[in-house]
């Protein structure tokens, strides 16, 4: 500011300059942060250098064909369980919404129950649900049978496994479909009954799609516990991941690196399908939201490449 | 007026619980006729609005649309529920314009019109979108056929709510204060619109707060408090000059 520029006519009036001043300091904040690195390094350098661990041995069985084949199923049981789940919680949802006292008593005591003992007992139960029953047969209540089968037959480990998971699933699933169809608004409805639409079409067309904001980010949640969750089934000897690596170190005493390759395999597959999830949630915050998030990568250029970028 | 009414309610009454909302409601809607219903907020107007296309149940009374009795049938003296589907048949000749709008968010103004008449009435998707523009034309919209709800102002979604009832062909159309929700720029727009509609000869039913409205569309105007008509006649000698007290202590604070 020196008396010997020229006041300049044309030029907008001057901004004053952008402050300068002695940030706050947060001696605390570097004391915690290096307690936890100091407790990272020590964590990492016992990974790498206690040979209890045998990485080799892990890398070997990582990609081992059996172990690949645990995946798989872990993979398939999920799916199944899943879609089982949402079918009988959309089922459910609706029944629970039933005027008839009998059938959304029906659902209440479904949901009570499955909700109310272990999944672990559940699964163990249709197990060995065959060698109580003689004979599974579909026909007539009380009457002739059309269809008569071998329940030992019929309930293999694998339809134990995906009874046990799918069934209970059904019942979280449903207490997350009915939050959504609850949210969406009472006019709704009504506008749709004052056009004319049943009330069937009215929850197809009208509700449920509404409804779907809702319950989208709760189902990833499930699935990726549902993923987790599998591995319950190993108590029956269905050869999901768990049981797989159980098998294999039974024989080879190295219980701790096969545990660790059942670990990483859990952590990649949680890992894709939390990344998968977080995208779906971005994709159904339209509407809702005007601006959405930045992704962890547009996060991590604008941090790499500055503000500017 | 000889012609036999389009809604006729005699003795209607409705409780809500132990709440009595409505305590015995007379009168007739005359064909083309459009019949104002004003009131405090609690009067019962909304809730007698509602009876008509039995969105709420009466508990008592009679109530009936172009002859036929609303909800129910009557077979040698006694009342029969009528099935659901009975009643959507009902309903889909009766229009109904919300406070709220209530436009379905997850469609265009155009899946907005066409959804009742391809669903309900099972109309060819082709012809139901053509008569769905052409709805959408009358309210002077036809250029926002694809934009969703949130994409519309409230004047402009309160149109397309009109334009979706239009489309089902009704021959009474009710109006639960269709501009209240509406910031006061757009309320003309709307107004517009039901201006256009009672010259074209519908019958309308119409609870409102925009006593302009009333004095220069209405055929009729009812004063409702507490459950019962307090006052009804010409629109412009209703307001202009109130007989009952409780009508001229409503309009004076309304003025």
């Amino acid at each position: 500011m020196s008396a010997t520029t020229e006041p300049d006519v044309d030029q907008p009036p001057r901004r004053p300059a952008d402050i300068e001043a002695m940030p706050v300091r947060h001696p605390w904040r570097w004391v915690s942060a290096g307690v936890i690195l100091v407790l990272v390094a020590m964590f990492v350098h016992w990974l790498v250098t206690d040979t209890a661990l045998h990485w080799d041995v892990v890398w070997k069985y990582f990609w081992d064909p059996a172990v690949r084949r645990g995946v798989v199923m872990t993979i398939k049981l999920t799916i199944i369980a899943m879609v089982m789940g949402i079918a009988i919680g959309v089922a459910l949802a609706i029944m629970r919404l039933s005027l008839n006292p009998i059938v959304s008593g029906a659902a209440w005591v479904y949901i009570w129950f499955f909700r109310g003992t272990p999944l672990l007992v559940q699964i163990l139960f249709w197990f060995s649900l065959p060698s109580v029953l003689r004979q599974v047969s579909f026909g007539v209540p009380f009457g002739p049978s059309w269809f008569a089968s071998d329940p030992k037959t019929l309930i293999t480990q694998f339809t134990a496994a995906v009874l046990g998971l799918g069934l209970n699933e059904g019942a979280y699933m449903s207490e997350i479909i009915r939050a959504g169809l609850i949210s969406v608004d009472e006019g709704q409805t009504e506008a749709a009954s004052a056009l004319g639409l049943s009330r069937m079409q009215t929850l197809r067309r009208i509700v449920l799609p509404q409804a779907m904001r809702v319950v989208i980010p709760p189902t990833g949640n499930e699935t990726i516990s549902m993923l987790k969750t599998t591995s319950l089934v190993s108590v029956i000897g269905v050869f999901e991941l768990l049981y797989t690596v159980q098998v294999i170190y039974g024989r080879t005493y190295q219980t701790i690196p096969l545990l660790l390759v059942a670990v990483l395999w859990y952590l990649l597959m949680t890992s894709v399908l939390m990344v998968g999830q977080y995208y779906l949630e971005r994709h159904f915050a339209k509407g809702s939201t005007r601006a959405l998030p930045p992704t962890p990568i547009q996060k991590l250029r604008v941090r790499l490449l500055g503000a500017a970028a | 007026m000889t012609a036999p009414p389009m809604v006729k309610a005699e003795g209607v009454h409705k409780r809500f619980g132990r709440l009595e909302v409505l305590k015995g409601i007379d009168l007739e809607v005359a064909p083309q006729e459009v019949f104002c219903l004003i009131g405090p907020s609690g009067s019962g107007k909304s809730t007698f609005l509602r009876c008509i296309n039995h969105l709420e149940k009466i508990n008592s009374g009679r109530l009936s649309v172009d002859g036929r009795l609303v909800g129910y049938t009557e077979k040698n003296g006694r009342l029969q529920e009528m099935p659901e589907r009975q009643v959507a048949q009902q309903r889909r000749e009766i229009g109904m314009v919300f406070q709220r709008f209530n436009l379905f968010p997850h469609m265009t103004a155009m899946e907005n019109v066409c959804e009742a008449p391809i669903r309900v009435k099972r109309e060819a998707r082709d012809g139901a979108r053509a008569r769905a523009r052409e709805m959408l034309d009358r309210v002077g919209l036809a250029d926002k056929a694809d934009n969703y709800p949130s994409q519309l102002s409230g004047g402009q979604q309160q149109r397309v709510a009109i334009a979706r009832a239009l489309a089902m062909e009704p021959k009474l159309m009710l109006f639960d204060e269709p501009t209240s929700a509406l910031d006061p720029e757009l309320v003309g727009e709307v107004l517009d619109v039901m201006r256009q509609l009672a010259r074209d000869g519908m019958t309308m039913i119409v609870v409102t707060h925009e006593l302009g409205f009333a004095r220069e569309v209405g055929d009729r105007l009812v004063f409702m408090a507490d459950g019962v008509v307090v006052e009804s006649g010409d629109p412009r000698e209703v307001l202009s000059n109130p007989q009952q007290q409780r009508t001229q202590a409503f309009l004076s604070k309304v003025f």
